[in-house]
């Protein structure tokens, strides 16, 4: 089905970045100011049929997905599956071969996040129209990234995974680094240490996975029938098992991010440029969550129940934690706004950490889709501050007040984000966090309760920075037109090509507070597979 | 005819067009082109052979012990097994590529004189002498013929008085080393009676050995081997003589030197390191051995990554770095098993061509007076040199090791080697070096790529090098996206 000359939508869907970024690569910048300009917009809208295409593929994918196959562990109701053998090795000491599959498929708790990715990368190009340095680098490695991310989404083999994993940060890497803020080169350093520290982990918990289970198939892993005696990671709740969870869980923490791993996210964030701040909150941040649900806890059952309560502690002190250091940004230093809304991303992740250690079906459920709205929902916001940024060069809360008057339409859109932000029922956050406490609520309740802070503090944080920025009275040196030649801007209020970048997403985010039954339909049986399988299999130790 | 004929092709030629091109030298007056040709020609031959005898059914080197008396013609001074063919494929390679950038290099910084040429095909037919040795002498004929041209060619600039002096501490460095080497050959000979490495395989397997001299005898060796390797604590030779040399020669040192000095440990360590417990070694046990060697590892790759944070001439950067990978590689020793002699032989493959890509980099970018190869000088050369620029940084992504670039499957395998061995702190301490190790070669993509400087480097003529650099790339790439492309080569040959 959908098969294109053999090749499946999954497949099509990661690769097909990699034929624009090929013609991105054969079309010469120019010479002159005209050829150059030509050049600039074909590369920007070629980007933008790429993005499209993918988005399409995306929702054909979503029409035909069967929200009634769990997946999980179960190969066979696993969708859109691909597999071909990749990588060979014949007459290996111990095991005999060695094999490493192109093993591609989704279930329930990858297909939003294909989704949430096509979409995100769509409407971030848009917001990359401001991008005026080496414009072909950028969008090759704006294409480049893009692959690397619907990979990660996508595998279903380790090793698979982690090469995308990997193949991710390289692309992050240059474009915090060539066509970041003033500070880019330590954000960038800071941003590629810290996710490598994380990765070479789990590596090596790959490795230790491979001698004990001779495989890098996830949903082979998974099954305990395939562990062999007297291996590293052999047996249940033993030692290393405890400790390769801990790697696996920190160098997806650090992703995430959660406190205490958290530091490299506001530099990352400041220093990026608005469309790379936008897909690093959009989507990169879910695959740290993501591969604790399709990786760590899957396989390593026994240490999840070992360390739920930690997990659920790590959570609550994120989404408190978190929204402290937001509302800090309005008593110290520069009042950035970009950072607020960094510090705000670990907040928000919190929700999700809290509600997959709970381990209800509401709370999973509740953390799925809590990624994908906060992907939506950050993405406006961090979009809303390019818009401002790119006009005024400057984030700083205290330059602004009443640009209510000035941009009119500007303040709508920022208001929906805000108030999605915030948790607004009716607007897809609050439908989210109300699932994760709920499920929280009924495993620890403690914690949720302190959770709730983060709720009142984010309203405190958002209304104020709202406050500051579009009410009162507009700062004289902002009272004539962002741009006096009217070459750049000419209107004040917000730009065509900035409203369709936002307005999906304001759609998105509206839409989902309405219906959210559209994507968490997808993921009920699969979430139930899950909490499932590893409440069984957990139970297998004495812990 | 005798197979072994075939089998010996690969000796027999580098030995007798080693020989030739000297002879060339003297008839072909100021012809610098015939000796170039030549070389090339020469190594091409030798590599092609190598190839030939892979088709032969060769048995795999496993143990040394079964080689006895097949060879009649080399008298069992050697071995011909489908590790030594790979590894003679790997001396030839970096040979031509080192010969293909040479050419414009040396003429740019000084004259360009004929013997280069010579020198670098003696140096690769010592490297073929340690890769076929079965006999301690054989191998320390081929490591001193390899050290000698080593000296001679890091002094070639021999009006620049840092090219002279690395020579010199580079030249008596060495042949202290190589004393201690030779005596701990006459150390185990002494306690086995026997200078061919099956036959003391064979010794040490029915416990008839002087456990004193044979202690001793190893502890020399592995000194000396450890100095040729650059491992701790014997490296502090590398960073001055590697920065001092010109950069095309480091490139070949560092690594076909490497892989040689490498391959000896192996050589070694499958004689005197048994796969097996033997109560009357109870110093010299496999155990301690691994033991010793997997602290030298340790410390080598921690020392060597370390050091080179703080370095701002990039060729000590990447001297230092090689310091530290020649700590990875000795993990596959460690291991002392099939899996991380392949693992070895898959990092000796990937790093050639990323350090090897590299320092051609480097020297094709360099001043006359190898001035501007400091982090600073490369400042905004994406602008400059974009090509340039892409390629080292692709080089640098792969020697710290992340995929899809070659660099990272080499580190995977050794990775696997010791953990199937029982290294898990080894491979521990390899993951926190190799995340050391991304600061100093992502700071120099920093350099290239995130700052702009005033006056870039001019753009850069490639000329042959660029031959090089391209067959460098595809190595990188291809055993980086098809690592079992490699690895299934010796799994059919064996």
């Amino acid at each position: 089905m959908f098969n294109i000359f053999g090749i499946g939508p999954l497949t099509l869907i990661t690769f097909l970045p990699l034929i624009g970024l090929l013609i991105i690569l054969a079309i010469p910048a120019g010479k002159d100011e005209k050829a150059r300009e030509l050049s600039t917009n074909l590369y920007r809208w070629l980007t933008v049929g790429f993005t499209f295409l993918q988005l399409v593929i995306a929702i054909v994918i979503y029409m035909n997905f069967n929200n009634a196959l769990p997946g999980i562990n179960d190969a066979n109701t696993m969708q859109f599956v691909e597999k071909t053998p990749w990588i060979q090795l014949h007459g290996l000491p111990i095991f005999g071969d060695l094999k490493i599959d192109y093993y591609v498929g989704i279930d329930g708790i990858s297909a939003p996040m294909i989704l949430l990715t096509a979409i995100v990368c769509f409407v971030a190009t848009f917001a990359s129209w401001s991008i005026k340095k080496a414009v072909k680098g950028f969008f090759m490695m704006y294409l480049l990234l893009d692959i690397g991310m619907m990979g990660v989404f996508i595998s279903l083999d380790f090793f698979l995974f982690y090469v995308f994993w990997e193949l991710m940060l390289l692309p992050m890497y240059f474009l915090i680094g060539i066509w970041g803020g003033p500070r880019k080169e330590y954000a960038a350093i800071k941003f590629f240490i810290y996710t490598l520290f994380g990765s070479v982990f789990m590596l090596l918990v790959m490795i230790g996975l491979w001698f004990t289970s001779g495989t890098f198939n996830l949903l082979d892993l998974a099954n305990p029938a395939n562990i062999r005696p007297d291996q590293i990671f052999s047996g249940f709740g033993t030692t290393w098992r405890l400790w390769a969870f801990v790697g696996l869980f920190v160098g997806f923490a650090i992703k995430v991010p959660t406190v205490p791993f958290h530091t490299w996210l506001p530099d990352a964030h400041v220093e990026a440029p608005t469309p790379i701040s936008v897909i690093l909150a959009g989507v990169l941040l879910k695959m740290g969550t993501y591969g604790m649900l399709r990786i760590a806890w899957p396989i390593f059952p026994e240490a999840v129940k070992y360390f739920q309560e930690w997990i659920a502690l790590i959570g609550m002190v994120s989404i408190v934690y978190g929204a402290l250091c937001a509302l800090g940004q309005h008593k110290v230093g520069k009042r950035d706004l970009k950072k607020l809304i960094a510090y705000s991303s670990v907040s928000h992740m919190g929700y999700v950490m809290l509600g997959i250690a709970s381990m209800t079906s509401a709370g999973v459920t509740g953390a799925i889709f809590q990624m994908f709205n906060h992907g939506t929902i950050t993405a406006m916001l961090f979009m809303i501050v390019g818009v401002i940024y790119d006009r005024a060069h400057t984030r700083s809360m205290d330059d602004f007040g009443g640009l209510a008057n000035k941009m009119p339409v500007y303040t709508g859109m920022m208001a929906i984000s805000f108030f999605a932000a915030i948790g607004l029922p009716g607007m897809s956050g609050f439908v989210s966090e109300a699932l994760v406490f709920l499920g929280a609520f009924a495993t620890y309740p403690l914690y949720t309760v302190i959770s709730g802070l983060g709720i009142v503090l984010g309203a405190a944080y958002m209304l104020w920075a709202l406050q500051r920025v579009f009410f009162g009275k507009l700062p004289e040196k902002w009272s004539g037109p962002w741009d006096p030649s009217g070459k750049l801007y000419k209107h004040d209020d917000i730009n065509g090509i900035e409203l369709t970048a936002l307005i999906p997403l304001a759609v998105v985010v509206i839409f989902l507070g309405i219906f959210p039954t559209y994507i968490t339909n997808m993921m009920t049986e699969s979430v139930n597979q899950l909490i499932h399988f590893v409440t069984v299999n957990g139970q297998f130790t004495g812990l | 005819m005798n197979q072994e004929v075939f089998l010996a092709m690969p000796v027999f030629l580098i030995s007798a067009f080693a020989v030739l091109i000297v002879v060339l030298d003297a008839v072909s007056g100021k012809n610098k082109t015939i000796n170039f040709a030549f070389g090339i020609f020469s190594l091409l031959a030798t590599a092609g052979a190598a190839i030939y005898t892979l088709t032969l059914q060769v048995p795999k080197l496993v143990n040394p012990a079964d080689y006895h008396d097949i060879f009649t013609i080399t008298k069992n001074t050697m071995v011909f097994s489908s590790y030594s063919a790979y590894f003679d494929i790997l001396f030839s390679l970096a040979g031509i590529l080192t010969m293909l950038a040479s050419r414009s290099f040396i003429s740019k910084g000084y004259h360009e004189y004929k013997e280069y040429y010579s020198i670098i095909i003696l140096a690769v037919a010592g490297m073929v002498y340690i890769s076929h040795a079965n006999n301690l002498l054989m191998l320390f004929i081929g490591i001193e013929l390899m050290s000698i041209m080593f000296y001679i060619l890091s002094g070639y600039f021999r009006q620049r008085i840092e090219s002279v002096e690395s020579a010199l501490k580079y030249f008596l460095l060495g042949s202290f080393a190589s004393g201690f080497l030779l005596y701990g050959m006459a150390l185990v000979y002494g306690a086995t009676s026997s200078l061919e490495l099956n036959v003391i395989a064979q010794f040490i397997a029915k416990n008839n050995f002087n456990a004193t001299y044979l202690t001793f005898g190893i502890a020399l060796l592995l000194i000396g081997l450890s100095f040729k390797i650059a491992a701790f604590p014997f490296h502090q030779w590398a960073p001055d003589v590697y920065q001092g040399a010109p950069t095309t020669v480091t490139a070949f040192m560092s690594t076909a030197g490497k892989a040689a000095a490498i391959f000896s440990f192996i050589i070694i360590a499958k004689a005197l390191m048994p796969s097996f417990t033997n109560n009357a070694m109870r110093l010299v046990s496999t155990e301690t051995m691994q033991m010793i060697l997997a602290v030298l590892s340790a410390a080598t790759m921690l020392i060597g990554n370390i050091t080179a944070i703080s370095q701002k001439n990039i060729k000590r950067m990447l001297a230092y770095s090689s310091v530290a990978h020649a700590g990875y590689m000795l993990m596959g020793v460690v291991a002392n098993n099939q899996l991380g002699y392949d693992g070895i032989i898959f990092y000796a493959t990937s790093y050639l061509f990323m350090q090897i890509g590299a320092f051609i980099v480097l020297s094709v970018l360099e001043n006359k007076d190898s001035s501007n190869i400091n982090l600073d000088n490369f400042t905004g050369l994406r602008k400059s040199n974009p090509y340039l620029a892409a390629l080292m940084a692709i080089f640098m992504f792969s020697l710290a090791g992340l995929p899809p670039f070659a660099g990272f499957f080499g580190k995977y395998y050794l990775f696997l080697a010791a953990i199937q061995s029982g290294y898990t702190w080894l491979t521990i301490v390899a993951v926190i070096s190799s995340v050391i190790s991304v600061y100093f070669y992502i700071g120099l993509i920093v350099y290239m790529f995130f700052k702009d400087s005033d006056n870039p480097i001019a753009k850069a003529e490639l000329k042959l090098s660029s031959v090089s650099l391209f067959v460098c790339l595809i190595g990188v790439l291809l055993f980086g996206f098809f690592p079992s492309l490699l690895m299934n080569l010796y799994a059919i040959i064996k």
